[in-house]
């Protein structure tokens, strides 16, 4: 029995990455509520944005790398962070302008605005594969690890090693960065004030004199800025491909359903539950279990409960019981 | 121009833009757009039913014509030999063993008084039943997929004819559609959207990934067919002599054959369907689905229990896509869950839908060939208008990556035609009534 042992495994597999996939989800599920809660329509573009903003980023990564202008031991992504973040902006604005705005002054039904996101989402897919095509990107560069398996052994003489890369330690600091920036805009601007006072009544906000068009501006540059991060960060920590980021889609649905739509709170919670659930269900908890139990008790298979190309399940599992049981939510949020 | 002129016309030109395809392409090019037209049509009418009939957005669809695919492998292809005998029965065993653990906790939770211990016990439940369902079914899965796994390494299909694969293929979608409906219809619309958008996913990875079912992302190939094999025909001497006095060779002759022999068997499906969904939506059931569709709260109030029905139109739409999926896995001859694609089979038949015209029957089979027939056409067109577009500049990377790239316009002119029919023509090409 060995309990220290046992930690630091469950810490090296489950508690770090899910800690990361974790933030990453909660920031698109923060883009996913936003845009529901004042724009009143499920976004299904978002996957497509979040590609889309990572894109820019790449690009503008691959310029200054080949420029020679780095970060140093961090990735230089995160230079080119604030110019993905404008050009997913501007794009995003742009099809605000020549799309939802039209629906939005015809008071369109959601599920109308719904379809319409569809056909964004298709225009956003081709963008993106016109111009960097389909294929897998790593564009991570800097140093690998915080601290890696073979020094923290070398350090503390354990058994397992337990590895912090640099991605993971960028993605929690960024988003606790961004979230914390989030919430005091929301909760301590007039702007903000005047986008939760528009998301919570419409009538009575258009009655006190916010302007919508203005509120609706800073919410989709706001979706924007959550979409690039939360894309870079996410293709920082793996890799960037259209493709996946389009999945995405399922678990940011279900982080945003499940802490109850509309509710900024309840997405980074959703964020965690599934990103937690899909990493422990996932995962082979042999290791761990050889350590907990007394010398020899040791299981003889994985322990594995689904195998991992399931995690979309664990999502959509959670998602159901959640819609069943709960369908506002974890947070009450809206339902319309 | 009245408008039963107006949509002969539309259908005269999708038959003339295939004709042409005919003259400038190949023969075989348009019959093959021809039949997957016919197949799309199919989907569109399903989607129609849900969409158009009764407002319920399904974007799941690529999980049901999934489905309708494995249906196929299942119903057609011959056992595999000792694959019953060594786990198939542990399988079904587990399966059943599994199913009746949910069973239990919906009963348990249903039955038990609220508090501490109906949860208690409902995770109790789950949890024994988790495990014993994984202590049965695991070690039945590896002794099929032990056996001969380079060719089959699954429990096969039960050797019957292909084409009963289709009604199979609509029952099997139908079964998913109402546990998704049984959840999900009822919350608000977009619920059901993301419901069965996931669904879809777990389909698929199911798919991939069970061997045992239908050999996962190692294919199937080599399904049995409905119409003779075309090498078959080539070595008639009565088809080569039929051949030659059109004029034709025998190899061309007989691809053009089989595809058409294909395109009648689909043709006379889609006719069925069509008129089912004409007298369907013409019936007091269509009526009372459209007054359900515009005005739930009014219909509820005339006593119409609108859950029930949204249910049942939903599990009919389900079903059509169903059989579409196992008549476009027939037509492949192969089934490989590795191509299902949401954007190629959910949200293109969604297009299909919108721009034929949405409520519509003709106007959901119109789009489904004219989107179709885009669908394979603008990818030629999209490398030539790139290609003379750039016929100007030097030969690099750029021209290179552009040239790479045109082949995603699909993608984009896809997009832009859903949005512009929305934008400006909301109502599709051929309205409803």
């Amino acid at each position: 029995m060995d309990l220290l042992n046992a930690f630091i495994t469950l810490a090296n597999f489950v508690i770090i990455p899910a800690i990361a996939y974790g933030s990453q989800l909660a920031l698109g599920a923060l883009g996913v509520t936003l845009i529901y809660g004042i724009l009143r329509f499920s976004n299904f573009a978002h996957g497509d944005t979040m590609a889309f903003g990572t894109m820019v980023t790449i690009l503008i990564t691959w310029l200054f790398q080949a420029w020679g202008i780095s970060l140093g031991v961090l990735p230089t992504a995160l230079l080119a962070l604030p110019f993905g973040i404008a050009g997913c902006a501007a794009f995003v604005l742009l099809t605000d302008r020549a799309v939802y705005r039209f629906y939005r002054t015809q008071k369109a039904k959601p599920v109308i605005l719904v379809i319409v996101s569809m056909g964004v989402m298709f225009i956003m897919n081709g963008v993106v594969r016109f111009i960097i095509g389909p294929d897998d990107h790593n564009f991570s560069d800097g140093e690998r690890f915080i601290i890696s398996a073979r020094t923290f052994r070398e350090l503390t003489g354990l058994q397992e090693g337990l590895a912090i890369r640099t991605s993971t330690g960028i993605t929690v600091i960024t988003a606790v960065v961004v979230v914390a920036l989030l919430f005091w805009f929301l909760n301590k601007t007039r702007t903000g004030k005047s986008m939760r006072a528009y998301s919570d009544n419409e009538d009575l906000a258009l009655l006190s004199g916010i302007n919508p068009e203005r509120v609706v501006l800073v919410t989709w540059v706001i979706v924007a800025a959550l979409a690039t991060v939360a894309g870079t960060l996410y293709g920082l920590d793996k890799s960037f491909k259209a493709f996946t980021y389009f999945q995405l889609l399922l678990p940011i649905f279900a982080s945003a359903i499940v802490g109850g739509l509309g509710s900024p709170v309840g997405a980074i919670a959703g964020g965690f539950v599934i990103a937690f659930s899909e990493v422990t269900i996932t995962y082979a908890w042999k290791k761990v279990i050889v350590y907990v139990l007394p010398d020899g008790m040791g299981p003889d298979g994985l322990v594995q409960l689904l195998s991992t190309d399931y995690k979309f399940a664990v999502s959509f599992i959670i998602l159901l019981v959640v819609l069943l049981f709960r369908p506002t939510g974890l947070f009450k949020g809206k339902s319309v | 121009m009245n408008a039963m002129v107006k949509n002969t016309g539309l259908f005269a030109l999708v038959a003339l833009l295939i004709v042409i395809t005919g003259i400038m392409q190949s023969w075989n090019t348009a019959l093959l757009i021809l039949n997957m037209g016919l197949i799309s049509a199919i989907m569109a009418l399903g989607v129609n039913l849900q969409w158009g009939f009764a407002g319920l957005f399904n974007v799941g669809i690529m999980g049901f014509v999934a489905l309708g695919g494995l249906a196929t492998v299942l119903i057609a292809m011959p056992p595999t030999e000792g694959a019953w005998a060594a786990g198939g029965y542990g399988i079904v065993l587990g399966l059943l063993m599994g199913a009746a653990t949910i069973v239990a906790a919906v009963m348990a939770w249903a039955r038990l008084p609220k508090g501490r211990v109906r949860s208690l016990a409902v995770l109790a439940i789950l949890i024994v039943g988790f495990f014993l369902y994984r202590a049965v079914f695991d070690p039945a899965v590896n002794a099929v997929e032990a056996i001969n796994p380079a060719s089959t390494g699954n429990i096969g299909g039960l050797g019957l004819p292909i084409l009963m694969a289709w009604p199979v293929g609509g029952l099997l979608a139908a079964g998913v559609a109402w546990v998704i409906g049984k959840t999900a219809l009822g919350l608000r619309s977009d619920y059901l959207a993301i419901a069965t958008l996931g669904i879809a996913e777990i389909i698929i990875a199911v798919m991939k990934n069970e061997d045992w079912l239908a050999r996962g992302v190692k294919n199937v190939i080599g399904l049995p067919r409905p119409v003779p094999l075309e090498v078959d025909l080539q070595r008639d001497p009565e088809f080569v002599e039929r051949a030659a006095s059109f004029g034709m060779d025998a190899v061309t002759a007989s691809t053009i054959y089989v595809k058409l022999e294909y395109a009648a068997l689909f043709a006379v499906v889609l006719i069925i369907l069509l008129w089912m969904a004409q007298k369907a939506l013409n019936s007091p059931w269509g009526r009372m689905m459209r007054a359900i569709r515009d005005n739930e709260v009014a219909a509820e109030a005339m006593g119409k229990d609108v859950t029930r029905r949204h249910l049942q139109v939903f599990i009919l739409g389900s079903a059509i896509c169903g059989i579409a999926g196992a008549m476009m896995t027939t037509l492949d001859g192969q089934l490989t869950p590795g191509t299902y694609q949401p954007l190629r089979f959910t949200f293109l038949v969604w297009v299909m839908v919108i721009v034929g015209g949405s409520g519509n029957n003709f106007g959901s089979v119109l789009g489904g060939f004219l989107i179709w027939f885009l669908w394979v056409q603008v990818e030629p067109i999209g490398l030539w208008l790139i290609g003379t577009l750039t016929s100007g500049m030097a030969d690099g990377a750029l021209k290179a990556h552009l040239m790479d790239s045109a082949a995603h316009m699909r993608l984009f002119t896809m997009g832009l035609i859903l949005l512009l029919v929305l934008r400006f023509s909301p109502r599709g090409l051929i309205p409803e009534k």
